[in-house]
C-alpha cells in the first residue's frame, strides 16, 4: 500500500512537471509555427530562439494585476476558470503513456491510473469542460462575454453527438473502454509491414471516424476554424473579455490541456498508441535515435558557420542536448522504455502540429456554417460510419 | 475509506439538493442540480456501477443541464419572485414532505425487511459489459420501448415547434 502510493506520487510529480512545461511551451512551439508559415520570425527577443518566452510570459501573467470588475457575479466569476482549468488538467491522469517500466525493482506502468472505462472518463470531462466557459460568459455580464458563451455551450452540444460516435465506432472492433486495452488491441502488422493501428484495422478502417473525430476534436477544443465563443473580430475576445492575469490564464491553459488530451486519446484510439509505425524487425527501434542524432548533427554545423552572432554560442549547445538524447535512445536498457514513450510522443506532436497548422491556414466559420456542417454532415456521416463498422464487426468475427 | 466518501458525496448532493430550491437565481439552482447529478454520479461508482456513473455525468449534468443552463442564459432570467405563493403550500408544504418521506420508508422496510446495509464494492455487475449484456438480453423489450418513446417525444417537439413557427 505505501509502496504504491510513493510511486503514485513520484508518477503524478514527473507528469505534472512534464504536463505543465508541454503546456507553457505549447504556447511558444504555436508562435513559432504560425510565425514561419506566414514567414515571420516569432518570438526571438527573449533568451536564444525566443526559447524563455514561456517562463517570461508565466511571470507577467502571475504579477500582473488581478483585475475584479464591480458589475460581475463575483462567485461564478471566479468560479468558472477554475472549473474549466480543472477539468482540462484532471483528463491527463487517465492517459496511458507507454509501457511498463522497472526502477529498482518496482513495475510500474508509464500512466497514472488505468480505468475500465477511461473512455468514458474523458467524455465526461470534456462534457463538464464547457461549464467553464458558459459560466464565465454568463458571469461576466458582458453582452460580447454572453454571447461567446452562448455560442460555446450550443457547439459543445452539437459536436459532442459526432464525437462521440466516433469514439464508439473504433470501440466495437476493441471490445474494450480501457484506453491502454484499446492501444494493446492495435498491436501487429499485417502482412509484415503495415501496422494494425484502427486507421488501417480490418474489418473495416476506422479513417472517416478518425477525421470526424479529428473535426469534432477541433471544435471541442475552441480552436480555429471552431474558435466561436472567442471570434476577435465580433466579440472582441468573446467568453474572456472580462478576465485577467491569472484568471484569464487559466482559460488560456485550459484550451492548450485540452488540445494535449484531445491529441493524445486520438492517438490511442486511432493511431495505436505507443506502437512503432513499422515492426522493431525492420528498424523502427533506430527511427528515435537517428532522428535526433541528425538534429544534432545539423545544429553543430550550423553552430559552426552561425547566420547571427549569438547562434555560435546556442546552437552547439542545443546539439549536444540532440545528441545525448539520441545516446540515451540508442542504449540498450532503456530502448523497451524509451521506444515506446517515443512513438506515443511523437504522434501526439505531430497531431499538436495539425491543430497548430489549421489555425495558420483556415479561416473561421460562420455560426450558421457551423451548426448546420455539425447536424447535416458531420452527424450523419458519423452514424453511417458507425452503422457499417457494426455490421461489418457482427458479420466478420 | 468507502464510507468516508460515502458521507462526503452523500451531504454533498443533500446540501446542492436544497440550494436548488432556497436558491433564487435560477442559474445557480441549475449548477446545483449539476452538484447533485455529480455526487450521485460518485455514490453509483462507490457502489460499483462504474457505467452508470459516466453515463450520469455524460447525459445528465453534461449534455441536459448544460442545455438546461443555455437556455437560462438565452432568456437571460433574473432572480426569481417570491411572492404570491397560496397559503396552502404554506403551511401544508412541510407536514405533506414529512408524510411523504415517513411513507415511502414505511413502505421500504414493509417490502424488503430483511435488506441490510449496503455493502461497497461487492457488487461488480456494473461495467459496462454486463450492462450491455443485460440490456439486450433481458431487458430488451423495455430498453428498445423506450428508445421508441424518446423517439416519439421527439418528433411530439419537432411538430409543436413548427406549429409555432407558422
Amino acid at each position: 500500500m505505501l509502496e504504491f502510493f510513493i510511486i503514485t506520487a513520484i508518477k503524478l510529480g514527473l507528469v505534472l512537471f512534464v504536463f505543465m512545461t508541454t503546456l507553457a511551451y505549447l504556447q511558444w512551439v504555436e508562435r513559432k509555427v504560425i510565425a514561419h508559415v506566414q514567414v515571420r520570425m516569432g518570438p526571438s527577443r527573449v533568451g536564444p530562439h525566443g526559447l524563455l518566452q514561456p517562463l517570461a510570459d508565466v511571470i507577467k501573467l502571475i504579477t500582473k494585476e488581478g483585475v475584479l470588475p464591480p458589475h460581475v457575479n463575483k462567485f461564478f466569476y471566479l468560479l468558472a476558470p477554475f472549473l474549466a482549468v480543472f477539468m482540462a488538467l484532471i483528463s491527463i491522469s487517465i492517459i496511458p503513456f507507454g509501457t511498463s517500466v522497472t526502477v529498482m525493482g518496482h513495475t510500474t506502468m508509464l500512466e497514472l491510473a488505468d480505468l475500465n472505462i477511461g473512455v468514458l472518463l474523458i467524455l465526461a470531462l470534456s462534457s463538464m469542460g464547457v461549464y467553464g466557459i458558459a459560466l464565465g460568459g454568463w458571469a461576466s455580464n458582458n453582452k460580447y462575454s454572453l454571447l461567446g458563451g452562448l455560442r460555446s455551450s450550443a457547439q459543445m452540444i452539437s459536436y459532442e453527438l459526432p464525437l462521440s460516435l466516433a469514439i464508439a465506432a473504433p470501440l466495437l472492433s476493441a471490445g474494450t473502454l480501457s484506453l491502454r486495452g484499446i492501444a494493446n488491441t492495435q498491436a501487429g502488422y499485417y502482412l509484415g509491414f503495415i501496422p494494425q493501428w484502427a486507421i488501417f484495422q480490418m474489418p473495416f478502417p476506422q479513417i472517416f471516424s478518425f477525421l470526424i473525430f479529428m473535426i469534432a476534436a477541433f471544435a471541442e477544443t475552441n480552436r480555429i476554424p471552431f474558435d466561436l465563443p472567442e471570434a476577435e473580430n465580433e466579440l472582441v475576445a468573446g467568453f474572456h473579455v472580462e478576465y485577467s492575469s491569472m484568471t484569464f490564464a487559466s482559460f488560456f491553459m485550459a484550451e492548450y490541456a485540452n488540445m494535449v488530451t484531445v491529441c493524445s486519446v486520438a492517438t490511442l484510439l486511432f493511431l495505436g498508441g505507443w506502437q512503432p509505425l513499422w515492426p522493431a524487425a525492420l528498424g523502427s527501434n533506430f527511427v528515435a535515435p537517428v532522428i535526433l542524432f541528425i538534429a544534432g548533427a545539423i545544429c553543430i554545423y550550423h553552430g559552426l558557420n552561425p547566420a547571427r552572432p549569438l547562434d555560435r554560442y546556442t546552437l552547439p549547445a542545443f546539439g549536444v542536448v540532440f545528441l545525448g538524447l539520441a545516446g540515451l535512445m540508442a542504449f540498450p536498457p532503456l530502448v523497451p522504455v524509451l521506444t515506446p514513450l517515443f512513438w506515443f510522443l511523437a504522434k501526439v506532436s505531430f497531431l499538436l502540429f495539425v491543430f497548430i497548422w489549421i489555425r495558420a491556414t483556415l479561416p473561421r466559420f460562420r455560426y450558421d456554417q457551423l451548426m448546420s456542417f455539425a447536424w447535416k454532415f458531420l452527424f450523419p456521416a458519423a452514424l453511417a460510419n458507425l452503422l457499417i463498422t457494426g455490421f461489418l464487426v457482427a458479420l466478420f468475427s | 475509506m468507502d464510507l468516508f466518501f460515502f458521507m462526503v458525496f452523500a451531504l454533498i448532493a443533500l446540501a446542492c439538493a436544497l440550494n436548488v430550491v432556497l436558491q433564487k437565481q435560477p442559474i445557480s439552482s441549475a449548477l446545483s442540480l449539476v452538484g447533485v447529478m455529480s455526487s450521485l454520479a460518485v455514490l453509483y461508482l462507490l457502489l460499483g456501477a462504474d457505467f452508470l456513473a459516466m453515463a450520469q455525468i455524460i447525459v445528465y449534468a453534461g449534455a441536459i443541464m448544460v442545455l438546461f443552463i443555455f437556455v437560462i442564459m438565452l432568456l437571460n432570467a433574473g432572480a426569481e419572485e417570491t411572492r404570491g405563493r397560496s397559503w396552502i403550500s404554506q403551511i401544508l408544504g412541510v407536514p405533506a414532505l414529512l408524510i411523504l418521506m415517513g411513507a415511502l420508508c414505511f413502505f421500504a422496510m414493509r417490502w424488503f425487511p430483511n435488506a441490510g446495509f449496503v455493502k461497497f464494492g461487492d457488487f461488480a455487475g456494473g461495467g459496462p459489459q454486463q450492462l450491455g449484456y443485460a440490456l439486450f438480453t433481458d431487458y430488451l423489450l423495455p430498453f428498445e420501448v423506450t428508445s421508441v418513446l424518446i423517439l416519439i417525444a421527439i418528433i411530439g417537439a419537432i411538430v409543436l415547434a413548427r406549429k409555432e413557427l407558422d
